[in-house]
């Protein structure tokens, strides 16, 4: 269902909209930099990963790593893009401490990747929520910076070329987006296409993906307005926080008879604004051209048809799956499936299960129960004391009746705590569901003996009473009697 | 096309090349030279034509993903006019 945003600004003139466009730029996974055979790896000593061709020494020449290449056409193709078998590399010409060459290596006139786009669901919980189609212009891939720290000497500023030359895509949007909401839902998306794909780790606290916020605001109907860029955004909580304090900052200039200036912004997530990069004026006259120690790239039938290949089940293919094979909820197959980990995890899950009729126990069991364990645990799933085989193991001593839900949640965590299987936990404790009707006989026989005056009332009319009855037997069977077998043998000792 | 002072100005600042006023003046001749030579070219039609990109038939080689290079901190900050722990150390650069 295509909808449009309700989203406005109530400005002292009338309702204004917001258009917003997002510049995603995601580190690619990989061992070796775009143009050298320097290495990646975050957090390593300062310049100890940079090669004479990073530092940009006279007289070296970049060679391009086919893997960053095949990444960024896997996620062209992931995002159902045109790739372009003839691409070509720029520079992009501009001055700063971070950037050795002088000039960066880019893709402006003959993109690697060109139109395409993704698919975003403002609310994963209502099964009924608008999705919204956002188009995806391009992507192109570049070399990434250095790092300037400021901090570390009164009159100096440090540089780390470490990153200098790492591959970057930068993936560019339609201005397709109306509110923080679809930006922060396109983000998300994004963010968990390209995890899924494995083309980048999606760490926004590492830096590994950033966006570049475009916003301009117009009165509903009416012609684009001019537009700010706030660079270097690395969450999407700012995200979505830039283009509220952008947007409404916009609508009091313009309304106050005042001019937008089409500029890069900072944004200061200390006060929550943003501010002109004046410095960065010139910065727009980049003087483009195509460079000269490089052919354009050519890519065959077979390297495209390796990269399709490899792609592997994509989040919305996933999630339809869910749905429709394993009868699961909609919302339970949009939370399986938006992180690939979770996914991973519960298909694990499920195969140890043996049984895919046991998909909705394993879901529910995932989602509340080991999720809820996580979050206390401030655990990620990569990181559960409980693996896939223990959980399957522990849903099947429900399913065959060994543990009532209640013993299952007590075994599970002592499973959290000791990391035991669940089977040797039940043993050890002897947490084992009893269905010896004969056992279960006496207590009954004992419960109803002592609360003669409740039979009685129960006798006369008093039905509500069953449940206490309930109760009372497994209090003193410490809940390890079948709650079905209970039931059936209460009635019959009452009936 | 040619160019007047003001943007052989403007081209010296972005390529960072010091330029003094009578310097400048005299480029805008030398420069106008050139465009206008360059310029005879348009007079060719290479509408059909596609743009060369190597002189010889030649395609773009790419390497493997393997690192292989890095790891030689004091080669890459030899010629540095200044470091210090490993950092190059520039004049302070601060929004």
């Amino acid at each position: 269902m295509e909808t449009t945003s309700s989203y406005r600004i109530q400005g002292a003139t009338g309702e204004w909209e917001v258009v917003i466009g997002l510049e995603v730029h995601a580190q690619v996974t990989s061992n070796a930099k775009l143009f050298s055979g320097a290495a990646t790896a975050f957090g390593a000593e300062p310049n100890s990963q940079v090669s004479l061709i990073d530092a940009a020494m006279p007289g070296m020449l970049p060679v391009p790593n086919k893997e960053c290449i095949r990444q960024a056409v896997r996620t062209g193709m992931a995002i159902d893009a045109q790739i372009n078998k003839w691409s070509r590399f720029d520079r992009k010409n501009y001055f700063y401490a971070d950037l050795p060459q002088g000039y960066q290596i880019s893709q402006l006139y003959h993109p690697l990747v060109g139109e395409g786009a993704i698919e975003v669901t403002l609310d994963e919980k209502d099964p009924d929520s608008a999705v919204k189609r956002i188009g995806i212009e391009r992507i192109h891939v570049e070399q990434d910076a250095g790092k300037l720290m400021h901090d570390q000497h009164p009159t100096r500023s440090y540089v780390d070329l470490n990153r200098s030359g790492v591959a970057l895509m930068e993936i560019v949007s339609r201005p397709d987006m109306r509110s923080p909401a679809e930006a922060g839902a396109y983000v998300k998306k994004l963010r968990s296409i390209l995890r899924y794909v494995g083309s980048c780790d999606g760490n926004m606290e590492e830096g590994s993906m950033r966006a570049d916020v475009n916003v301009s605001v117009r009165k509903p109907g009416e012609e684009f307005g001019t537009r700010t860029e706030t660079k270097n955004v690395n969450s999407v909580r700012f995200v979505m926080a830039v283009i509220e304090h952008e947007a409404n900052r916009q609508v009091d200039v313009l309304e106050s008879g005042g001019k937008i200036v089409q500029e890069t912004r900072l944004y200061d997530p200390d006060r929550n604004e943003t501010r002109s990069m004046r410095s960065k004026e010139d910065a727009h006259d980049y003087r483009y051209f195509p460079d000269p120690d490089l052919l354009p790239l050519e890519l065959d039938d077979a390297f495209l048809e390796e990269c399709r290949a490899s792609l592997p089940e994509l989040p919305d293919a996933k999630r339809k799956r869910y749905e429709g094979d394993l009868g699961l909820t909609s919302y339970a197959a949009a939370v399986l499936t938006a992180e690939a980990e979770t996914a991973r995890w519960f298909e694990a899950l499920l195969a140890e299960c043996g049984d895919q009729a046991m998909a909705k126990a394993a879901s529910n069991w995932l989602i509340s129960d080991l999720f809820g364990a996580l979050n206390r645990l401030g655990l990620d799933i990569e990181h559960s004391p409980v693996s896939p085989k223990q959980g399957a193991e522990l849903l099947k001593l429900v399913a065959d009746g060994t543990l009532s839900g209640t013993l299952a949640k007590q075994v599970f965590e002592i499973m959290l705590e000791t990391r035991q299987d669940p089977g040797v936990i039940v043993e050890e404790k002897g947490l084992k569901q009893t269905s010896d009707t004969g056992a279960i006989e006496e207590v009954i026989a004992k419960v109803l003996a002592d609360n003669g005056d409740k039979v009685e009332q129960y006798k006369g009319g008093k039905e509500a009473l069953f449940g206490f009855f309930v109760g009372q037997t497994m209090k003193a069977m410490g809940g390890k009697a079948n709650p079905k077998v209970v039931n059936d043998l209460l009635k019959k000792a009452l009936g | 096309m040619s160019v007047d002072t003001a943007t052989v100005k403007k081209i010296a600042s972005l390529a960072r090349i010091a330029m003094r006023d009578d310097e400048a003046e005299a480029m805008v001749p030398e420069l106008n030279n050139i465009l206008g030579w360059i310029e005879q070219l348009g007079e060719v039609d290479t509408s059909a034509v596609e743009p060369m990109t190597a002189v010889i038939p030649n395609h773009l080689r790419l390497r493997e993903d393997v690192v292989t290079d890095g790891n030689c901190r004091d080669k890459v900050l030899a010629n540095a006019p200044q470091a210090e722990h490993g950092f190059f150390a520039v004049p302070k650069v601060i929004e």
